[in-house]
């Protein structure tokens, strides 16, 4: 991370204590009664130009979180910042007036094109809203952002359903271009599609981002292709991110516990390896967000789990330069640091109650 | 689509004479005789020459056959006559209604504009109030309005007509004097007042109905606006930076009006069917008033010509919601 604030690249998205509560409700008058905590106290940065990679298991608040950042939810708590503006308490009128910058490409292609609509005017809508071309322009904006995505010209007035998975999401990726974006989330935009599409779409998501100069924050589950494209990668647990670091750190050595059992369970090619292989299978269940663990919320299945972790949140702090954990096994490379932001957590906990 | 609303036709007319057939054996089957209510002091010989006029003599067969004659030949023909002053139908025996003495269809274009101008009316309010009440009960959902929507839309639909029609007698006609509390029907309009004593007379049957109508639709509506508002694609124009006005009306509402559309189409045959009870309680004498004064009198022409009818409408108005989804929803394709 520093030698890429050294080289000059400057942080079009910062994201400081974000918090996502969805409040639960029960009972005749709809009182609330907890919260599902889907992200909890999330802080990382995006460079400009950059793909950052957010893994995590099924549930654990990655799409939440994509959302979250464009404002698609109200966060709970947090400071959001694209592009130096603040978003986290836009109105919906300024925030419109923001969503040319920020755009989302969606997990599902066929759910979230309206089956209404034709293709043209799916990816012309944004531009009726947002800009003042002609028709004419219009057209040929439509028809440039079709070739971009490698779609056929002569498709434009067809509707979604007619489509096949992996063109249905160029369709989704084509719409999210339309007003020159700065930065797109793409939410597992590959995880509906067949495998031979998801390096089509991979590979135009790459070759978008080079030509257009695009910052990604990628949201996936599928670890080898976050390692395909992603230039740093955050894992995330039960809303919180547990480790970041640049790509191939996190891959050849991860730090925090819940990065090296997900990463031991990527399957092995060779069959050789992959029966001598020691896999580090975690038990149990992912708790409930509703309910998460005291102190560290992955206690409850660490194979390394210690006294501490069941009182204390391990703080979220660089361990080496550009390489971020919230662990405390590694509370003795720094022991002051570690014990001092050990006891304001503490401290913290005793305030909350 | 063309080859398939054909073959629908086609299709639709063996089911209507299915229908004919059924429903003329089921009134052949049921019981009471058309000349009960002739005095007892008639000879028995005279009751019989008195059946045998009015065709009873023949086998069902042989009636049923002669209906659909008269029904689908002779009717049309003699309406032909009528537009264009031809005389096709010369000679031909019209369906005779045995209460009125008269054919039966001119009955039914007399009786026809007041269910009209009532029940359609009725329908039509209840469309309007019901499409606005869903779409915001559904865009605010649990919200007060939704609340007291709800409650109003249950209270519409669980409270027969008979009663809602009979309090509203009761209150605005009995202790308040406000509007009649039967419906003239040889009032004619000529000016302002009689306009104004018509509006009056119509409000009660209106409201009865269009509450009931309303709260119908209006739970439809709601239901499949919501069903849309948690769709990924209303998110997608959310995140387009489309202005709510837009993602709402634009997006949630064209996609959910396909199904309500339906219902509704669907809904208009029971228009022509009149509100029987509702015609009865405000003494309106539309088309529901003259199927069930009908069934009493055992008028078997009358009632079966008026259920036949009842039938075709059903189908055809089938027909055209089915066209209609095909219309408004690119996804259905009917080849």
């Amino acid at each position: 991370m520093l030698d890429r604030a050294e080289r000059g690249h400057r942080k079009l998205v910062e994201i400081k204590g974000l918090k996502m509560y969805f409040p639960i409700t029960a009972g005749i008058f709809r009182s609330k009664v907890g919260d599902v905590k889907a992200v909890d106290d999330v802080s990382f940065d995006i460079y400009e130009g950059e793909t950052l990679g957010l893994v995590g298991e099924s549930g654990c608040g990655k799409s939440t979180c994509g959302r979250v950042i464009l404002r698609l939810y109200d966060p709970t708590d947090g400071s959001i910042r694209i592009d130096g503006v603040e978003l986290s308490d836009a109105d919906s009128g300024t925030l419109r007036k923001l969503r040319p910058t920020m755009q989302m490409v969606f997990q599902d292609p066929q759910a979230s094109l309206n089956p209404r609509m034709t293709v043209a005017a799916i990816i012309g809508e944004p531009l009726d809203e947002h800009s003042r071309l002609s028709k004419a322009e219009k057209l040929d904006r439509i028809y440039e952002l079709m070739d971009a995505v490698g779609l056929n010209r002569n498709f434009a007035n067809r509707y979604p359903h007619e489509f096949s998975g992996g063109q249905r999401q160029r369709i989704g990726i084509a719409r999210a271009l339309a007003l020159n974006p700065k930065f797109i989330v793409c939410d597992e935009p590959i995880a509906a599609l067949d495998v031979s599409i998801q390096a089509q779409v991979v590979n135009l998501l790459e070759d978008l981002q080079d030509r257009l100069g695009l910052t990604y924050l990628f949201i996936s589950h599928d670890l080898s292709m976050v390692r395909h494209i992603a230039d740093r990668v955050a894992v995330m647990y039960l809303g919180r991110i547990v480790e970041l670091a640049p790509r191939d750190a996190l891959y050849d050595r991860p730090m925090h516990p819940y990065t090296q059992a997900l990463l031991s369970a990527v399957p092995e090619p060779d069959p050789e390896i992959e029966t001598e292989r020691k896999r580090i299978i975690l038990t149990g269940d992912v708790p409930s967000p509703a309910n998460p663990p005291k102190g560290c919320n992955f206690c409850t299945r660490c194979p390394k789990v210690m006294e501490i972790c069941h009182n204390v949140n391990p703080p979220f702090r660089e361990l080496e330069p550009g390489r971020f954990a919230a662990c405390h096994l590694y509370e003795d490379t720094d022991t002051t640091a570690g014990k001092t932001a050990a006891q304001e957590e503490l401290t913290s906990i005793q305030q909350g109650v | 689509m063309l080859t398939y609303t054909l073959r629908r036709l086609l299709i639709a007319i063996p089911t209507l004479l299915f229908i004919s057939f059924v429903i003329f054996m089921l009134l052949d089957l049921a019981p009471g005789d058309p000349l009960a209510d002739q005095p007892l002091t008639i000879p028995p010989e005279v009751r019989e020459k008195m059946r045998a006029a009015l065709g009873l003599d023949q086998p069902a067969w042989v009636r049923y056959l002669l209906w659909l004659k008269q029904f689908f030949w002779t009717e049309p023909l003699h309406t032909f006559d009528v537009m264009f002053g031809t005389s096709f139908a010369e000679g031909g025996q019209r369906i005779i209604s045995w209460q009125f003495r008269s054919p039966a269809m001119d009955v039914i274009w007399q009786r026809l504009p007041q269910t009209l101008w009532v029940v359609g009316l009725a329908y039509v309010v209840g469309v309007i109030i019901a499409l606005p009440i869903g779409i915001i009960s559904a865009y605010r959902q649990y919200s007060w309005f939704d609340q007291i929507g709800t409650f109003v839309s249950m209270i519409g639909f669980s409270v027969p007509t008979f009663f809602t029609g009979v309090v509203l007698i009761i209150v605005f006609a009995v202790n308040l004097h406000w509007f009649p509390s039967i419906y003239d029907t040889t009032l004619k309009v000529t000016d302002w007042e009689s306009f104004w004593k018509q509006v009056r007379q119509m409000i009660m049957p209106v409201t009865v109905l269009a509450l009931f109508n309303a709260s119908q639709i209006s739970r439809f509506m709601r239901a499949s606006m919501l069903d849309n508002l948690g769709q990924d694609y209303v998110r997608t124009a959310r995140a387009k930076g489309m202005s709510e006005k837009v993602v709402v009306l634009k997006h949630v509402l064209r996609n959910s009006l396909i199904p309500v559309v339906t219902v509704i189409a669907l809904g208009i045959p029971t228009i022509f069917g009149g509100a029987i009870i509702t015609e009865q309680v405000f003494k309106v004498n539309g088309l529901g008033q003259l199927l069930i004064t009908a069934i009493y009198a055992n008028d078997l022409p009358m009632v079966q010509t008026l259920t036949f009818i009842f039938a075709a409408l059903t189908v055809l108005f089938n027909l055209i919601a089915d066209i209609l989804y095909g219309v408004l929803d690119p996804r259905i394709r009917y080849d």
